[in-house]
């Protein structure tokens, strides 16, 4: 993995991501607003959310929760510049990850019990994908023989051909990582829960903007990981994975508006199910195939 | 205009009486009238919230509760007092433990009578409370500038 690629691409996803995954939250809105029988917020909802949270006054609890937000923020530009540079898929998966960590250090900064509840919900969160995200990884390994991203378009047939049962738990595990009902444990959009903000609970003005647009680059990634199943030889492939990580965003919005939230114990248990069954199944086929 | 009135945020309190306007706020929120056209949120959290609804009058025991959660929010915010008994007491007014409107609280930029109050009215409040919000972020923007 060189440096320099790695280098424009986070510089380029820090650029575009939160663009396009701003698009993104917005026709979840709007979409959402719909399946409910409502006209919902105008597209741009989530800029104007934003850009009014970076006006509003610096309150902070903590001092520091600022610092970790922004720590988050830098992360999860560098795992999607390491991502879509076509770098290493293992590596993006880990720096992901420690933005997770520091949105769960920024929710603990604060000792406020909402918060406290919201951290400790996150970390079971990321308990329960990080299994699947790293068997989707090897699988992805074991299809294309690289961890590489790029590696996929020296292939003739997509991952996709080797890797239906991972691809199906990486989907179940996608609603955990992109914190929608029923598994919205640690922050909910919705104020109908049990714990509404948690993690969020003492964030204001800018840090909370923070947290809003290291929602969206995450959202362009995780996607980004859909499509890439998708991705061979063949340059329309990018389309068809663009056409299949959209589906999979609108997937993701009729589950979170289908189906209420559920206890954590359920989400930790049935994560780990999917992530031992559809991951190991997997695995052991393609290890099958290798000998 | 900016973009503190494009996207209002509210907090919702019911302090007391019949829970009438309570559920009229919540109606508001329904297909019917669908407030989140205009970017509005129940935020269920004052640190994220903008504007603040009371319904329902003030007394002793929930003052204070209305006190923090006005406190906790951050600025620039306004307060829209929903329905008669928020406005001035209402037909609670000489109770025996009842204070009276949400003024004796907290400085109120908003009233919006009714008994209970009409979504219709609820919307009417949340809009001008938007132009109110609009000028105090200006004033905070300027303040910050001059800083």
């Amino acid at each position: 993995m060189s440096f320099i690629p790695v280098l424009i691409g986070t510089v380029a996803f820090a650029i575009l991501a939160p663009v396009i995954g701003c698009f993104l939250a917005g026709l979840d809105r709007k979409i959402s607003a719909r399946m409910q029988g409502r006209v919902g917020p105008p597209l741009l909802q989530p800029y104007y959310d934003v850009r009014k949270l970076i006006e509003k006054d610096d309150v902070t609890v903590s001092g520091v929760d600022g610092v970790y937000m922004t720590a988050a923020l830098v992360f999860t530009a560098f795992a999607g510049g390491i991502f879509f540079s076509g770098g290493n898929l293992l590596m993006s998966a880990f720096v992901i990850t420690m933005a997770a960590l520091f949105f769960i250090m920024a929710a603990y900064s604060s000792r406020s019990p909402y918060a406290e509840v919201g951290a400790g919900r996150e970390a079971i969160q990321v308990m329960s994908y990080e299994p699947m995200v790293l068997l989707m990884a090897v699988c992805f390994y074991l299809a294309s023989g690289s961890f590489m991203v790029a590696d996929v378009f020296r292939g003739s047939v997509p991952v996709i051909c080797y890797t239906v049962p991972a691809f199906i738990g990486f989907l179940f595990i996608l609603t955990i990582k992109l914190r929608k009902s029923p598994f919205d444990l640690s922050t909910s959009h919705h104020a109908h829960q049990e714990l509404v903000r948690g993690t969020t609970t003492e964030m204001s003005g800018k840090t909370l903007a923070k947290t809003e647009v290291m929602h969206w680059c995450e959202t362009v990634l995780f996607l980004g990981w859909t499509g890439m199943f998708f991705l061979w030889g063949n340059p329309v492939s990018i389309l068809l994975a663009i056409v299949v990580a959209l589906l999979a965003w609108f997937l993701e919005i009729w589950i979170d508006n289908n189906f209420a939230r559920v206890k954590w114990q359920a989400m930790l248990k049935w994560a780990w199910v999917v992530a031992l069954v559809a991951g190991g199944v997997n695995i052991v086929v393609l290890m099958g195939f290798m000998f | 205009m900016g973009f503190a009135s494009k996207s209002p945020w509210v907090i919702h309190y019911d302090a007391s009486s019949c829970n009438g306007c309570d559920i009229e706020v919540l109606a508001a929120l329904c297909p019917g009238f669908d407030v989140e056209r205009f970017g509005i949120i129940n935020t269920g959290n004052p640190k994220h919230a903008d504007i603040f609804l009371v319904t329902g009058s003030v007394n002793d025991r929930n003052i204070s509760v209305v006190k923090q959660i006005y406190d906790q929010m951050v600025e620039p915010k306004v307060v829209v007092a929903c329905g008669t008994c928020a406005c001035s007491g209402g037909i609670f007014h000489d109770c025996y433990n009842v204070l009276g409107g949400v003024d004796k609280a907290i400085p109120v930029d908003v009233y919006a009578p009714g008994c209970a109050v009409r979504p219709e009215a609820i919307i009417d409040g949340v809009v001008q409370a938007l132009g109110i919000l609009e000028e105090k972020s200006k004033a905070l923007k300027e303040s910050k500038r001059r800083a």
